[in-house]
Formats: structure tokens, sequence, C-alpha cells
């Protein structure tokens, strides 16, 4: 159980994997409550996909204990690989069959019997958009058709949990728009637990509600993306953006003088104001009492990109 | 067990529909059956012994070389190394390896449906094959084949199913160690080459050149099954060791169904071995191997 009650759905205790001696997974500690629809983030090469390859027990960890839904991974492979999915980057199919051959065939390894597999692929198919082409053989599809057979062959699963390894690389952008609506929608109709890793900030921000961020194997920032952006910035610092039709140096030292203001940065027309709290009733007062005429005043919102970019630099 | 019938059927499905069987298939019905008809034309003009009329069928062709044996001396061998040769790293390499791993099967139930549908592909064929020969010679010759040569043709099938296992076993095992096609193909051709080599030039096995000459041969499964399947088909053929010992004089009367198989059990023996021994390497080594998708 996490700490707001909801139990955890994936778990790791100080996950270690070590390719000749060289840690590529360093101590990992990472939680992911029911009904996530959690962002892996790291740069190529942070170890995303090897930590998802020991959760499905499909490696073996140097230490530490990989658990899905209470089971071990390692000692437990086919109770975790009952409850969870995995759509890998490199996804492949038997190209000389057809799109629900392949299904069917996922389908019966799963135990369904013939009747309700079929009636899952052909639901599935319908789901993302495939059902046109179920009887083509995947020899032909293009690589944004596969991925989305791939989201197919997951519900055809429906597990508790599923590992999407950087669903959206190689797609054009049309493809990545559909693909992250269907990826939150499963999530939400299926209630399906996501775990999903992508090197790209903008796909990940756009559906996920957690983020974990790894570099070179260890985890530095995980939570809720707008505690993320705190912790990164310091905690209780607002960062107020104030836009003058003509900035004045005695506007600059009136602001100053309020009693929690830390910094001013200014640039052109744009005042960047440091403070503890949000002064923004101060700030504008302190403008309109040094004679300037204010245009905007904004508390900056952090996007992912400059939380990324702080922890990978500080690396 | 699910899995492995799952992945079984899968895999026995895509062995049958696969063009590589279906043109090696057709390969082989063309040979057997011209063998078969040259064997037959033979045996009508000048057939003296009336026992093992019907063995003749498989063993006789005229020439000094047994057509049929040889072709399924050397032929099973690329049946089994098609079967197997890409069994593991074609689908590591189409990424379709982790996506099954994936699911909830034990990691053996790949590798046993695999092996097994291989097995039964080479069984049907070679059945079929047998068969089919023997329906053919039986309208050609008019004489029904004896209790004792229906055992001893039994005898013969099951070896040479055995015999094309071991060559699956050996092309499963190169698709495991290495990572491209090509080369786990080449190189099981390579030791199916080698063997072949050391079959029909056995200049090492001469009687008085010691005893290392000999050992390659009794580990080499062409020379083992040829030796197997000899003994079986040709009741008055003896073992190497046999004539080696006597120095090429030994009498050439037929041997009793039981005497035959006496002679055949070492043989066989060894050929179970070294499919076992494939079979089990790659089996360890399967199962511990990591899988990824990149």
């Amino acid at each position: 159980m996490s700490e707001s009650g909801t139990p955890l759905v994936v778990e790791t205790v100080d996950l270690t994997k070590a390719y000749d001696g060289i840690k590529v997974v360093d101590g990992l500690n990472l939680r992911v409550e029911e009904g996530d629809l959690f962002g892996f983030l790291g740069p190529n090469g942070a170890g995303k996909t090897t930590t998802i390859l020991m959760l499905m027990g499909l490696t073996e960890p140097t230490s530490g204990v990989a658990c899905i839904c209470g089971h071990n991974s390692t000692r437990e492979p086919l109770k975790v690989k009952r409850v969870s999915g995995y759509v890998p980057e490199r996804i492949g199919f038997y190209e000389d069959l057809t799109a629900s051959q392949n299904l069917i065939y996922t389908a019966r390894l799963n135990g369904l019997s013939d009747e309700l597999a079929r009636k899952k692929v052909n639901e599935s198919l319908d789901i993302v958009g495939l059902s046109e082409v179920i009887d083509h053989g995947v020899g032909t599809f293009s690589r944004g058709m596969k991925q989305r057979l791939a989201i197919a062959d997951l519900l055809v699963k429906t597990p508790r949990v599923a590992f999407l390894d950087e669903p959206t690389s190689g797609i054009d952008p049309e493809g990545v728009n559909q693909m992250l609506d269907l990826i939150g929608r499963i999530a939400k109709e299926q209630r399906m637990t996501i775990i999903l890793s992508s090197h790209q900030l903008d796909h990940v921000q756009r559906i996920c509600n957690r983020v974990g961020m790894l570099a070179k194997g260890r985890m530095v920032a995980d939570g809720l993306l707008d505690e993320l952006g705190k912790k990164a910035f310091g905690a209780g610092q607002f960062h107020i953006e104030v836009q003058l039709t003509e900035v004045t140096s005695d506007i600059i030292d009136r602001i100053k003088q309020i009693e929690g203001v830390v910094g001013v940065n200014r640039s052109a027309d744009l005042l960047l104001v440091n403070c503890a709290k949000d002064l923004r009733p101060q700030i504008a007062k302190a403008i309109v009492g040094g004679g300037g005429s204010l245009v905007e005043i904004k508390v900056q919102s952090y996007a992912l990109e400059d939380i990324y970019m702080k922890y990978l630099t500080e690396e | 067990m699910e899995g492995l019938m799952t992945v079984f059927k899968k895999e026995l499905t895509d062995d049958f529909t696969s063009w590589r069987f279906i043109i090696l298939f057709i390969i082989a019905l063309g040979v057997s059956v011209f063998a078969i008809y040259l064997d037959a034309q033979y045996i009508r003009q000048t057939v003296t012994e009336t026992r093992f009329v019907f063995l003749q069928l498989y063993t006789t062709s005229g020439q000094a070389l047994p057509v049929f044996i040889l072709f399924i001396v050397f032929f099973v061998p690329i049946v089994g190394i098609m079967l197997g040769f890409d069994a593991i790293n074609s689908e590591k390499n189409s990424g379709t390896m982790s996506r099954l791993l994936s699911q909830p099967i034990y990691r053996d139930a790949v590798i046993n449906g695999k092996f097994l549908a291989g097995v039964v592909t080479i069984a049907v064929m070679l059945t079929s094959i047998v068969m089919l020969v023997a329906g053919m010679g039986l309208r050609m010759i008019g004489v029904p084949p004896s209790s004792e040569e229906v055992a001893r043709l039994l005898v013969f099938l099951i070896s040479s199913i055995i015999y094309g296992a071991f060559w699956l076993g050996l092309g499963m095992l190169f698709s495991i160690y290495l990572q491209r096609v090509a080369t786990s193909a080449l190189a099981s051709v390579a030791i199916w080459l080698l063997f072949i080599f050391m079959f029909a030039f056995p200049f090492f096995a001469q009687p008085g050149q010691g005893q290392a000459g000999l050992m390659l041969m009794r580990i080499s499964p062409i020379t083992l099954a040829w030796q197997v399947i000899t003994l079986l088909l040709v009741p008055g053929a003896r073992t190497l060791e046999q004539m080696l010992q006597s120095g090429g004089s030994v009498p050439t009367s037929a041997l009793p169904l039981g005497q035959s198989l006496l002679s055949v059990w070492p043989h066989m023996v060894s050929i179970i071995v070294l499919t076992v021994v494939c079979f089990a390497i790659s089996y360890i080594k399967f199962i511990r191997a990591e899988i990824r998708s990149t």
C-alpha cells in the first residue's frame, strides 16, 4: 500500500542490474499506484528498458527486488505475466500471418477459448481502428499500424498493468496524436495502470499524471508533475513574470523593496521576480505606484522540459 | 502444458504451410518415386531370391549404390536443418520473441513446442514417402511384404525420424547461439557437409590406421544412420566393426530380425545421445538467455 492508501501495482526495492560490472540500473526504487498513467522518462540508455524487462521477469536483476501486484517478478514470472502486458519498443508480429491470426495466437497463449478469443480480437481491433484490415497480412502494415496492433494485442490480454516501451517512437505526428489519445482512453476505459517509457517529454506531459525520471540508472525525480516543478526549482519558490509597457529602474527598486522578494531579473520589457510566496497583488501595486503600466502578470509554470533539462544537466 | 500445445499447433501450421517445406517435400517425393521405379524395373527382370523381395524395393537399383537409402541418409539432415536453423533467432530478430515470452507461458514451452512440431513434420514427411513408395512398389512387383519386412520398415522409419530430430536439434542449437539467420543456416550446412565428407572418404577408418578415425566414424551421425538403415533394410549387411574385424570377408547370409536389431542398437543409442545433447544445450542456453527486443 502506498501512503495514500491506493494499492501499489509496481514496486521495486533497490533494483540493480549490472552488465560486466557496469550498473545499468542502480538501486532503483520505483512505486506505481493502481490507476496511474506513469511516465517513465529518461534519455536513451538510462535503463528504462532494462527496468521493464526485470519487472516482466524477462531478465534477472543482479540484486534487489521487482514486484508486480505483490508477485515477485523473478520467482513467480508466470503470475506476473498473467497480470501484466508488455509492448516492446521494436514490436514484432508474424509477418506472414494476418492481424487477427496474430492476435488469436496471443489470446490462446493466455488460455482464452477459441470463441472468446475471436470476440476479444474483433473488439480490440475495433478499438484501435484496425477492423478494416483484420484479414490483411501484417507484412503490409505501416509502422503506425503495427503500433496500434500492438495496443490491440495488449487489449486482447487485458492486463492490470501494461508497460509501453517508447510507443510513439518512429511514427508521424498524426500517428503520435492518435497513439497518445488511444493510450489515454484505454487507461481510463479499461482501468489499466500504464507505465509509458519515453524520451519525448511532450508526449509524456500530455497524458501522464505522474512521472519518474531516470538518468544513468538512477531515479532522479519522481512524483506528480506539478510537485516535480517545485522540487526542481526549490520548495515554496514562485517565479512571477511581469510584462510592462516600459520598464524603469524606479519600478525595479520598488519591487525589490517588497518583503519576500528574493530577486528581480530584467529582460527587455519583461521582469522575472523570484519570491517566497505569491506576491502578485503587492507587485502590481508597486508598479502602479512607480508610474508604470502593467500589461500582464502571471505565475510561471514549469514545463516538464525545464525540469528534465535541470536534472539531466545536474547529473 | 496449454502453452506448449498452443506453440506446437502454431509451429506445426507454420512448418506445413511454408514454401521451403513444400519444395523439399516435392523434391523428396520425386526422387523417391524415381528410385523406386528403377528398383522395381530391376527386380522384375533379375529377381532370384524370394526372401525380402519387398525390402529390395528400397535397396536395389541395379547400380552399385542403393539410391533410396543414400537419399534418406543425405536428405533427412536437410529437412531437419531447414526446420530448425531459424527457429529462435528469426523470432528474436523480428521482435516476436519478447512479445511471445511476455505471455503467461513457461519459457520452455516455446523451445519444446518448436522442437516437437519439427519432429512431427519430419515424421509425417518420411512416413508418407515410405508409404507411397510401398504402395507403388506393391503395384509394380505384386509381392506383399512379409511381417518381418513390415517390422524392419517400421524400425527404419522410427530411426530415420530420430536421425531427422538430431539435425533439427543441431539447427536449433545454432539458431540460439548465432544471431543471424544466414550464419546459423551456413553453420548447420557446413557440419552436414563435413560429415558427408567423412562418410564418402573414410580414409582414416581403414584397418590398421589406429582408433582415432574409427572413433570419429562412430559419432558421425551420417555414418551412424547409414549403418542403421543398411542393417535394417539389407538383412545380409554387417556393421563397420564386423567388417573391419574380419578383414572384409564376412558371410552375407541374412540375419534374423532380432540379430539385426541387436547390431543396430548401439548405433541407434549414439544417434539418440547426440540428439539429446544438442537439445539439452539449446534448452539450457535458451532458458537462461536474456530477451531484448533491441
